[in-house]
């Protein structure tokens, strides 16, 4: 490496080395005003497990349901078991010993298809998030004894209250000593924080170590062309072109998406104008070194001046619009030349 | 279009033949007879004879027969106001996972890693996650309110913010849930599917301990933050307050412009190291507290899901991790001989030490050659020559960061976490060049 790239670095790290904490300069403090009461809770709406921020209020299962069915169940399904949308809130597979012990046990088991209600270990959580950010198309237009009912009928599907439950703000952290899997979290890692501990540890070993080469997953044949065909998602003339996996409709012959999207670039009259060159000479309103786009379009309206106008493009012309030759422009592309003459010949406004 | 079979005919003249300021003379005033002569003098001297000999047998047609972007006149300045890539580079873009999710609102596209360069993403390629669409948001009407345990609850415009002492830092992205469609199996042909839930760019903005200070929040009693969006979903996570301190921005700036609207115009929150969900976009809230919140993704999506039943809640922080960008699975070596295999390493602990390079599987590796400049919680790529005999070989990268962590096998970190937590793999990726120089993504075993 060379001097200049390891000064570079070592300046580079001095300065990142800097200690953040930046000292408030004065006059900082005029920067931003008090909040008010009613801007802070305007906004200030969340939830905490311990239900700070919880608002008064209450909801049974029954008027639960009649929101859910109305506002949840056509991306939720009517039981919570999802409608193809979403992952599943609700499937069953918590038991009745799940809510005794806190631990849904069939969370060990990878045939079970894993649901919210299977994982959430608390009632705020539910609350918060509906309150905040359901329905998904209107967020924010439940009210909380809306939510206390929904977050009911919830908990009602997944058995863990019964049918006449009414759950509010003074039953919750009773109703969420209940949640099925409120043991089930753990902070027992090191990924919380920057200087935490890793669980895992890779091989600083360089020279013939002693690991499994052999092939156990790969993408089947069938499957390739799953993400669609590679070879128009790579740079297409580098040194690792894509490979072909379309093997329905096409070949590595033909055209890829790259090229033709040339010819779409430039489909746009004005565009194809621009791409042309033409516009050195020419603008659309008002004589620059040639006539203007509109006073030739007045002119040449209609169809019947299409191969004149062809012709003068691509061989040049002089002494239609005074003595100020055109050159000849042969290198227009075909199908830019065919979009100029039909804009020119349209008459269109 | 000029066929290049006209080669040796006079060729036409080029559009590029009058000096601006006759243009612009006779534009104001018309034609007059003398400058009529400079046009004509103009003309004779664009049209001498330009003609291309004929082509011999070792003779490279692309160079001796002149292509029509050297025989004509270019487009004007702001023809495109915004510049936009060529039309060549138009796979190059980016891309959703099919049947990843049932919904474009709630989704992801992913960053075409294969065919980038550096150490830093483009803005309109740098990956997506939307938990419930994204919006356009006004910025004269966008606010940063700062509550919870401070002095007194605090409202900034963007202009304040805008005028407040600010910082740039180059960070990478990633998304927890990066890698994670490959716990058990091959599930995607390509690294931008594999591997592109990360991005990484130079962000501005306003360091979240000097508006922290600004609102006197409680020292004794804080540990935590919650950040908050304004758009519809008003995502919520619980950042380390600790970590935050040190070097987390309330950005405004990506790559020397205004954040692009997919990753949170006007204003989003920057935590490096931290998985991206944390990054909260179109950010209108910070509150400082002393518990965390159990947010929706905190509990329900976002914990890693272990062997023994339980699920690791809070996992912030994207461990050491370093991927071959190219070659890499879906595309094709051509040919024999030398290659430049290269790709990107970071960690969200530190900087990036070193990273090796093995073709045989992991058997056998040699260090890579590091670009410069190396920063902390940012991409470094790595380069390593390598010449390929055209046979099979099993091509992986393993990186080492500033803490000494080295990166996992896969069989390392399954015999850990097992194969269902969806999140936080940072296992060594491998890919397969067979002997047809076919490159697809294995595991091995």
């Amino acid at each position: 490496m060379s001097s200049w790239a390891n000064t570079s670095i070592l300046w580079l790290l001095a300065s990142v080395m800097t200690p953040w904490a930046m000292a408030m300069p004065e006059g900082l403090a005029d920067l931003g005003r008090p909040a008010t009461d009613n801007e802070v809770a305007a906004w200030d709406i969340d939830v905490r497990p311990d239900f700070v921020g919880l608002p008064p209020g209450s909801g049974d299962v029954w008027a639960g349901e009649e929101i859910w069915l109305a506002q949840c169940a056509s991306c939720h399904g009517d039981f919570g078991d999802s409608n193809e949308i979403f992952a599943p809130l609700v499937l069953g597979n918590i038991t009745e010993e799940d809510i005794v012990t806190g631990r849904v046990a069939s969370l060990t088991d990878p045939s079970i298809t894993r649901t919210t209600l299977m994982k959430v270990p608390t009632l705020s959580t539910l609350w918060d998030y509906i309150y905040r950010a359901m329905p998904w198309n209107a967020p924010k237009t439940l009210s909380p004894d809306e939510v206390y009912g929904l977050v009911a009928y919830l908990l009602n599907l997944g058995y863990v209250v019964e049918d006449d439950f009414v759950l509010s703000d003074t039953n919750m952290a009773e109703t969420q000593a209940r949640m099925p899997n409120r043991n089930g979290m753990s902070l027992d890692h090191g990924l919380w924080s920057v200087s935490g501990a890793p669980d895992v540890s890779g091989s600083s070993c360089t020279v013939d170590c002693n690991v499994a080469v052999s092939v156990t997953s790969s993408l089947p044949a069938y499957a390739m062309n799953a993400h669609g065909n590679l070879a128009e998602q790579v740079r297409d003339w580098g040194p690792y072109p894509g490979l072909w996996t379309d093997s329905e409709t096409a070949t590595e012959s033909e055209p890829l998406a790259a090229v033709s999207a040339v010819a779409e670039a430039a489909t746009a009259p004005e565009a194809a104008l621009t791409a042309g060159g033409c516009s050195g000479c020419h603008q659309m309103a008002g004589q620059l070194v040639g006539p203007s786009f509109n006073a030739i379009r007045a002119r040449y309206a209609g169809q019947e001046h299409a191969s004149y106008l062809r012709d003068k493009i691509v061989n040049g012309g002089e002494g239609v619009w005074g003595n100020m030759p055109m050159p000849p422009m042969p290198a227009v592309a075909d199908d830019a030349l065919q979009l100029m003459v039909a804009w020119l010949t349209s008459g269109e406004e | 279009m000029a066929s290049d079979a006209e080669q040796g005919q006079l060729q036409p003249a080029p559009e590029s033949f009058l000096p601006k300021d006759l243009v612009e003379d006779i534009s104001r005033d018309g034609i007059n007879s003398g400058r009529r002569s400079l046009l004509q003098g103009a003309f004779a001297a664009a049209t001498a004879s330009m003609v291309a000999p004929a082509l011999m047998a070792d003779d490279d047609p692309d160079i001796v027969n002149l292509p029509s972007w050297t025989r004509s006149l270019g487009k004007p300045v702001v023809a495109n106001p915004y510049g936009q890539p060529s039309p060549y580079e138009a796979n190059i873009v980016r891309r959703q996972s099919p049947g990843l999710t049932r919904t474009d609102q709630s989704s992801v596209s992913f960053t075409p890693l294969q065919n980038l360069f550096g150490m830093i993403t483009p803005s309109g390629l740098h990956f997506e996650r939307h938990h419930q669409g994204w919006v356009d948001i006004d910025p004269r009407r966008h606010r940063l309110m700062i509550n919870g345990l401070v002095d007194t609850p605090l409202v900034f415009t963007m202009e304040e913010l805008l005028r407040m002492p600010s910082v740039s830092r180059i960070h990478f992205l990633e998304c927890g849930a990066n890698t994670g469609l490959e716990w058990g199996n091959v599930a995607v042909p390509t690294v931008q599917y594999s591997h592109g839930m990360l991005s990484a760019s130079e962000f501005t903005g306003v360091p979240v301990s000097l508006l922290l200070e600004r609102a006197g929040f409680d020292r004794k009693r804080a540990t935590v933050l919650l950040a908050e969006g304004a758009d519809g979903s008003s995502m919520t996570r619980t950042i380390n307050l600790e970590n935050a301190l040190d070097d987390a921005l309330v950005a405004y700036g990506q790559n020397g412009e205004m954040l692009r609207p997919e990753n949170g115009y006007p204003l989003r929150l920057v935590v490096p190291g931290v998985q991206g969900v944390s990054w909260v976009k179109w950010l209108r809230r910070l509150e400082v507290g002393d518990a965390p919140w159990a947010t929706k993704d905190e509990v329900a999506h976002y914990v890693d899901l272990m062997p023994d039943g339980t699920h690791r809640q809070y996992t912030s922080i994207q461990e050491a991790k370093s991927v071959i960008t190219a070659p890499s699975g879906g595309q094709k070596l051509l040919k024999q001989g030398y290659y430049d295999i290269t790709g990107l390493a970071w960690s969200g602990r530190g900087m990036v030490e070193k990273v090796e390079v093995s073709v045989d599987g992991g058997r056998n590796w040699r260090a890579a050659r590091l670009e410069g400049p190396i920063l902390p919680k940012a991409m470094t790529r790595f380069h390593c020559d390598w010449i390929w005999p055209g046979e099979e070989a099993l091509l992986q990268s393993r990186v080492t960061d500033s803490t000494g962590y080295i990166q996992p096998s896969r069989a390392q970190l399954l015999a850990v976490r097992g194969t269902r937590s969806i999140y936080h793999n940072n296992a060594i990726q491998t890919w397969r060049v067979g002997a047809d120089g076919e490159v697809h993504n294995v595991q091995l075993g």
